[in-house]
């Protein structure tokens, strides 16, 4: 029986000829991830278990990036004690406060994550390195902290549903929408235990961020993780950016699959996941009677350059609509830099936006744009459920920067056409 | 090994955010986080639940967010044992290796009701509602999973 792309890389990982849907292994692990929530208490069970060394200071990463700059006293304690352990054990990819990016944004960036290799980590959107065709999922802090002293770490084998991409994306239209409405079809637990698996001649058509941001999302589907072929759009991605080898896996062609989906890509439209499941999608044609206090562009889903480049498009020259408040945080350091040199910064400021250092921050409720009771906020983010950004009674409307920053300026949710008029 | 008590009853696609707000996230401690749980869709939980009580859920419980300080206030909380009809696997497996038990059945889910008091053997996956004399049976722990349970759970499993 063929192998899909997620089944090779664990076979290859687990040192084993071909592995099976369902079959439990030990994988060994390229790289092993933690933030500034989860790696603390990955740390408490290090040590409680009495380890004194970790498998590899160069195949660890620590992220400090959901509540940095650090926005209480916790916070401040947690992140000191990620910083500690760090110093201690001399690990490699450590990111403080001046150096860090949103984990998701930042691995990709700095070619920690490359095509091939098998990543765990304790954030459940870590299966966002699928776009690079690597294959990443997210765990616990327990499993965290046990593979930074194993290296390896228990996977059950997952079967595979696979996405056939056709056609060309229509005007505004970006990974955000394509994932959204992937939810839409299949329901938040349509890819439970799963791997999803993108394929066919549309994949050409998705830029690297538009894969980021749908193999980000691949979790929202309940998937173990979402990943794409490696091809040129890849390939152009990684060099210069990773300087190890890496092996670029392909699907069988007689793989199985538990499902085929096929998508059109010019059939999608821009489209807003509504409260309180990002399965409850709407056209954004039809949010007129959905007034906004907030719009927020950013988070490991959306904040990458291309994101910010997409929104600073519709916002040029224009502004906010009076009474909406606009927070727009890129996601890297360098993101963050070219933002300035591109004239981005300009373009939000002059929209009446606030521009923020990185941080995960609002989308899930931290800091930097809380939520008060009643108030809705269209968000860039990954999850719009009952209190993900402040109070229970708040709403979020998950949409692309396009869409986020024409409804930014309307007032309203909207298509960006509508402002571009 | 059994559980037995009553039961606290919530819907489909129960997320990680609602069981502990990640505003409660900068703390580590088990108690702490216990006050908090399910607050967001449910505040009174925390002032009903008493120590050996059953959580039983619809599909797909415990999406969203790796947090592994869900099921651990739900574990401090007092709760012994969750039944949902299907689990989010982040959770399943984050339950499993900080001592939660867990049992998927869809029948259990469908039939028991806020209030009935259950009984939950582990060893054979029957699940048993006193309050409506009926009887439901769950999937068991795979042999991989109990036998890292067996030895103490993933860290002691992993110890050289």
């Amino acid at each position: 029986m063929g192998m899909t792309m997620t089944q090779k890389i664990l076979a290859a990982h687990a040192g084993l000829k071909e592995v099976h849907p369902g079959q439990l292994i030990n994988a060994k692990l390229d790289l092993v991830l933690g933030n500034d929530i989860t790696t603390p208490v990955a740390i408490n069970e290090f040590e409680a278990a009495g380890f004194d060394e970790v498998f590899d200071k160069d195949r660890i990463a620590m992220v400090m990036d959901h509540f940095v700059p650090c926005k209480d006293i916790k916070s401040a304690a947690q992140c000191k004690q990620c910083r500690t352990f760090a110093k201690r054990f001399d690990i490699e990819h450590f990111y403080d406060v001046g150096e860090m990016g949103i984990e998701h944004a930042l691995l990709p960036e700095k070619g920690i994550v490359a095509p091939g290799e098998a990543i765990i980590g304790a954030d459940s959107h870590t299966c966002t390195y699928g776009a690079v065709g690597a294959f990443s999922t997210g765990v616990g802090s327990t499993d965290m902290g046990a593979a930074m002293a194993a290296g390896e770490t228990w996977f059950k084998v997952p079967s595979a549903i696979k996405v056939v991409l056709t056609g060309k994306k229509k005007p505004y239209v970006s990974g955000k929408d394509i994932i959204l409405t992937l939810i839409g079809m299949i329901g938040v637990d349509g890819a439970r235990y799963q791997s999803l698996e993108f394929a066919g001649p549309g994949v050409s058509e998705l830029t690297i961020y538009d894969r980021l941001t749908i193999s980000n999302m691949a979790v929202e589907a309940g998937a173990k993780n979402g990943i794409f072929p490696v091809d040129e759009v890849t390939k152009a991605y990684v060099e210069g950016r990773v300087d190890r080898p890496w092996t670029a896996y392909e699907a069988d062609a007689d793989a199985e699959y538990d499902r085929i989906i096929e998508l059109d890509l010019s059939e999608i439209d821009c489209t807003v996941a509504y409260p309180h499941l990002p399965e409850n999608i709407h056209s954004a044609r039809e949010g007129k009677d959905i007034a906004i206090d907030q719009m927020f562009i950013g988070s490991c889903t959306n904040g990458q350059l291309a994101d910010l480049a997409a929104a600073a498009e519709i916002l040029k020259g224009k502004h906010l609509a009076p009474g909406v408040r606009g927070i727009v945080i890129p996601a890297t350091q360098h993101v963050y830099r070219e933002c300035m040199r591109l004239g981005y910064t300009d373009i939000f400021l002059d929209a009446g936006c606030v521009v923020s250092t990185p941080t995960c921050g609002p989308c899930l409720g931290g800091h930097m744009g809380v939520l008060a009771a009643g108030e809705r906020c269209i968000s860039t983010t990954n999850r719009n459920f009952v209190g993900r950004m402040g109070h229970v009674d708040s709403e979020v409307y998950l949409a692309s920067p396009a869409v986020a920053a024409a409804s930014g300026i309307a007032g309203y949710i909207c298509h960006p056409e509508e402002v571009l008029k | 090994m059994n559980a037995q008590g009553f039961v606290h009853k919530y819907g489909d696609h129960v997320d990680t955010d609602v069981i502990i707000p990640a505003r409660h996230l900068a703390s580590q401690d088990h108690k702490e986080l216990a006050s908090h749980c399910m607050e967001d869709i449910d505040k009174d939980f925390i002032h009903k639940v008493k120590e050996g009580d059953i959580m039983v859920a619809g599909v797909n419980f415990g999406c969203g967010s790796s947090r592994e300080h869900a099921p651990i206030a739900i574990k401090a909380s007092g709760i012994s044992c969750v039944i949902a009809a299907s689990f989010a696997r982040i959770f399943y497996r984050n339950s499993i290796n900080i001592g939660l038990a867990i049992l998927e059945c869809p029948a259990a889910s469908a039939a028991i009701e806020n209030g009935d008091e259950v009984k939950v053997d582990f060893d054979t996956g029957i699940i048993t509602n006193l309050t409506k004399n009926q009887t439901y049976q769950a999937e068991p722990f795979p042999e991989f999973i109990k036998d890292m349970i067996q030895k103490g759970g993933l860290m002691a499993s992993i110890k050289k």
